[in-house]
């Protein structure tokens, strides 16, 4: 039960049909990798589990520890537990990280329960040692003027306070040269434990060296065309997404 | 996303009721010479006021609504159905116990008498037409400084009053001054003796109780050399059916050093005509500072400004309206340099939901024989709405040598990306909204006193929360 399930999911984005029946199951405790060339649908998953309101669900079921998802709007989503990094993490401006993360909890307590100010920059400053961050970081506007690196580094940090059961790192590498990649890495590990659930999505095998992944999913095509363990990882690498593709009976050059 | 986001009726909270009307004095609907004569007598105005009052009603008739720059909207106006004076015929009490009980309730419904205790130097609270309460601490008093309503002012202090009455705003500014100096009633008279500094502010507190009704409150507070005050006024209307009339005249007068910051918090119920003319004079090295903030009515046309008369002497204009369906917040600022190296600032920021509009118009005037004068005007635009919108109409006339301006303007839209990534964060999207709202606003209001940034954030987020359906 205590997994994030996806089932035969089927989601279109205007008359297109970009996730063409997926199943995926992600347990508390482990981590999975989803890997698959541009344009295979990843992206468009990770919106669809969190709720973006753009993308149309066909068919199919997502439920999170057996409840289902799809009911839910997507802060609902966020207060029960899932969490997305974004690929593309927006801009707030004015609105401080310290700020825009104190909303958010403040936001999973009862009505008429006040945060505890105190606790929450203890919180706060040990999340940001962990992922080496400055203390000075708190008091710049969300993401506003941040490099690649700080707004990767960001979302894990919003990652590390709000403690979901479930995270979907949507490219999380993407824009990151190896330092920041390592700091990132780092940061994800040193969040694994038996609680959490997480779905690395990524296009290049190059992150998985650093995240060592219980599982490895290719995605090609709207469907997960091979599943494995971390080692598949490194034979994709070798062999590309033909071999997966011709694996999974997809013809090798449409789209 | 689909935008869920349209505006409908807004819970403007704690100010929306009211309580039967029991007025003593009462000038009837319309307005005639005898109108003002009724206004006089009840008054017991001195000749040259009655006489002021005339005069400025036929400017009133003569001019011509301004529509050929500002809103039709105006002519939703019918004069002829508007009740001018309202009142319960006492003089103002000095202790909230002699107020009486259906006032009393209506002001500690709005927090007034806490604040007084909390953080306030004296207050003044007007009911319709008069103020029913005026008290100023002990040891603010004993400092020499004066509190109390224009009339009290024009009668008991005519030596510093009249000097300085409707010499910033002369009657014929335009029509809606020469509508309050025919049937002023009530505001503030403050004086402030040279170099006092008054520690925590002055605030008044306008209510309007009555239907069909006009408060036309006129406030004057001079600052004496080398003296500081900062004045807060506050503004609720219950929601009726038809509209209710505010118009204001206030004067500022900063002399040789002197410092006056005005902070308005305004929430007008959404059929109030809100038509303010405020203006400040400052002489040599003294500063005028309007924080002005625009919430709620039909339609708002207030543009707060600054004559900068003696040499590096300093204006600013720090303004927020927020426009929501059904709104028009038509406001900006006027920066008129009258002497070397005076230096102005106008910064400006608006929101527009749903169909709401936000207007800025700015005035910056620097003559051709002036030197070494700076303004520095930001606006700023916040659309929350595809249907929201917002207008700049800058004009700035600066001649001569050495004087510099800086304009900058920005129009931005709450994106839908940037709601769904703070929904993801498990912020509704009310509490999205009202984020992105006030990280808009942040900067400026950082620049305000304490007590009213966070008025100002609860009243934003009252606001959100009613708009997003």
């Amino acid at each position: 039960m205590n997994e994030l399930r996806v089932e035969n999911l089927r989601v279109a984005v205007g008359d297109q049909e970009i996730v063409r029946g997926l199943t995926l199951r992600v347990p508390r405790g482990e981590v999975h990798a989803l890997m698959g060339p541009n344009g295979s649908g990843k992206s468009t998953l990770a919106k669809v589990l969190a709720g973006h309101p753009d993308y149309h669900v066909i068919a199919g079921k997502i439920l999170m520890d057996g409840e289902n998802l799809l009911e839910l709007e997507p802060d609902e989503r966020a207060r029960r537990g899932l969490f997305l990094a974004f690929q593309y993490p927006s801009e707030i401006p004015g609105v401080t990280i310290a700020n825009f993360l104190r909303a958010a909890l403040q936001a999973r307590l009862p009505e008429g329960e006040e945060l505890e100010a105190t606790d929450y920059y203890a919180r706060l400053y040990e999340k940001m040692e962990l992922l080496g961050m400055d203390r000075s970081f708190t008091s710049r506007s969300v993401n506003e003027g941040f490099s690649g690196g700080e707004k990767k580094r960001t979302e894990i940090l919003q990652m590390a306070v709000l403690e979901p059961q479930y995270a979907v790192l949507d490219e999380t590498d993407s824009g990151l040269d190896i330092d920041a990649l390592k700091t990132v890495a780092h940061g994800v590990n040193s969040l694994r434990g038996p609680n959490l659930g997480i779905l690395l999505i990524t296009h290049y095998q190059r992150l998985l060296n650093y995240i060592i992944p219980d599982y490895v999913h290719v995605m090609v095509g709207g469907r997960i065309v091979r599943s494995g363990r971390k080692e598949l990882a490194l034979e994709l690498e070798e062999r590309g997404y033909d071999w997966a593709r011709e694996g999974a009976g997809e013809p090798v050059f449409t789209r | 996303m689909k935008t869920k986001t349209t505006a409908i009726n807004i819970d403007r909270g704690k100010g929306d009721f009211f309580y039967p009307e029991a007025h003593v004095r009462d000038a009837g609907v319309g307005l005639t010479e005898q109108t003002i004569h009724y206004i006089a007598d009840v008054k017991e105005d001195p000749d040259w006021v009655r006489d002021f009052r005339l005069r400025a009603l036929k400017t009133f008739w003569e001019k011509p609504l301004p529509t050929h720059w500002a809103s039709k909207e105006l002519e939703a106006i019918d004069f002829d159905k508007i009740r001018y004076y309202l009142a319960q015929g006492t003089e103002p009490k000095r202790s909230w116990e002699d107020v009486p009980e259906d006032i009393k309730r209506t002001f500690e419904r709005l927090g007034i008498p806490e604040q007084e205790r909390k953080f306030l130097a004296g207050v003044e609270a007007q009911f319709d037409s008069e103020a029913v309460y005026s008290n100023i601490k002990k040891a603010v008093g004993e400092q020499g400084v004066i509190f109390v309503g224009s009339r009290e002012g024009l009668k008991n202090h005519p030596e510093i009053f009249r000097p300085w009455f409707s010499k910033v705003i002369p009657v014929g500014d335009n029509k809606f001054s020469a509508l309050n100096s025919a049937v002023f009633s009530g505001g503030s008279f403050i004086y402030v003796p040279p170099g006092v500094k008054v520690k925590h502010p002055l605030q008044a507190y306008f209510r309007i109780n009555a239907e069909n009704f006009g408060q036309f409150e006129r406030t004057l507070i001079i600052a004496d050399e080398g003296s500081e005050v900062t004045y807060m006024e506050g503004c609720t209307a219950p929601k009726f059916n038809t509209p209710t009339l505010h118009s204001a005249v206030v004067e500022l007068v900063a002399l040789k050093g002197a410092k006056i910051q005005y902070i308005t918090v305004q929430n007008w119920a959404s059929n109030v005509f809100n038509l303010v003319t405020k203006r400040g004079l400052a002489q040599e090295n003294a500063e005028v500072k309007w924080i002005d903030c625009n919430i709620g009515s039909r339609l708002t046309m207030k543009y707060p400004g600054v004559i900068m008369k003696g040499r590096k002497a300093r204006g600013e204009v720090l303004s927020i309206a927020l426009a929501n369906d059904g709104q028009h917040q038509d406001t900006g600022a006027k920066m008129i340099h009258a002497a070397d190296e005076t230096t102005s600032n106008i910064i400006s920021k608006s929101i527009s939901i749903g169909k709401g509009r936000a207007t800025y118009r700015g005035l910056v005037h620097v003559p051709k024989h002036l030197k070494n004068c700076k303004n520095n005007t930001e606006c700023d635009a916040l659309l929350i709405n595809a249907t929201s919108r917002t207008d700049t109409y800058p004009a700035i006339t600066v001649r001569g040598t050495g004087n510099a301006v800086q304009h900058e303007a920005s129009v931005s839209q709450v994106s839908a990306e940037q709601i769904f990534y703070m929904q993801q964060r498990g912020l509704s999207e009310a509490q999205a909204m009202s984020l992105s709202v006030n990280g808009f606003v942040n900067d400026l209001v950082r620049q305000f006193p304490m007590e009213y940034s966070v008025e100002l954030k609860r009243l934003i987020e009252l606001e959100m929360e009613g708009s997003v359906g």
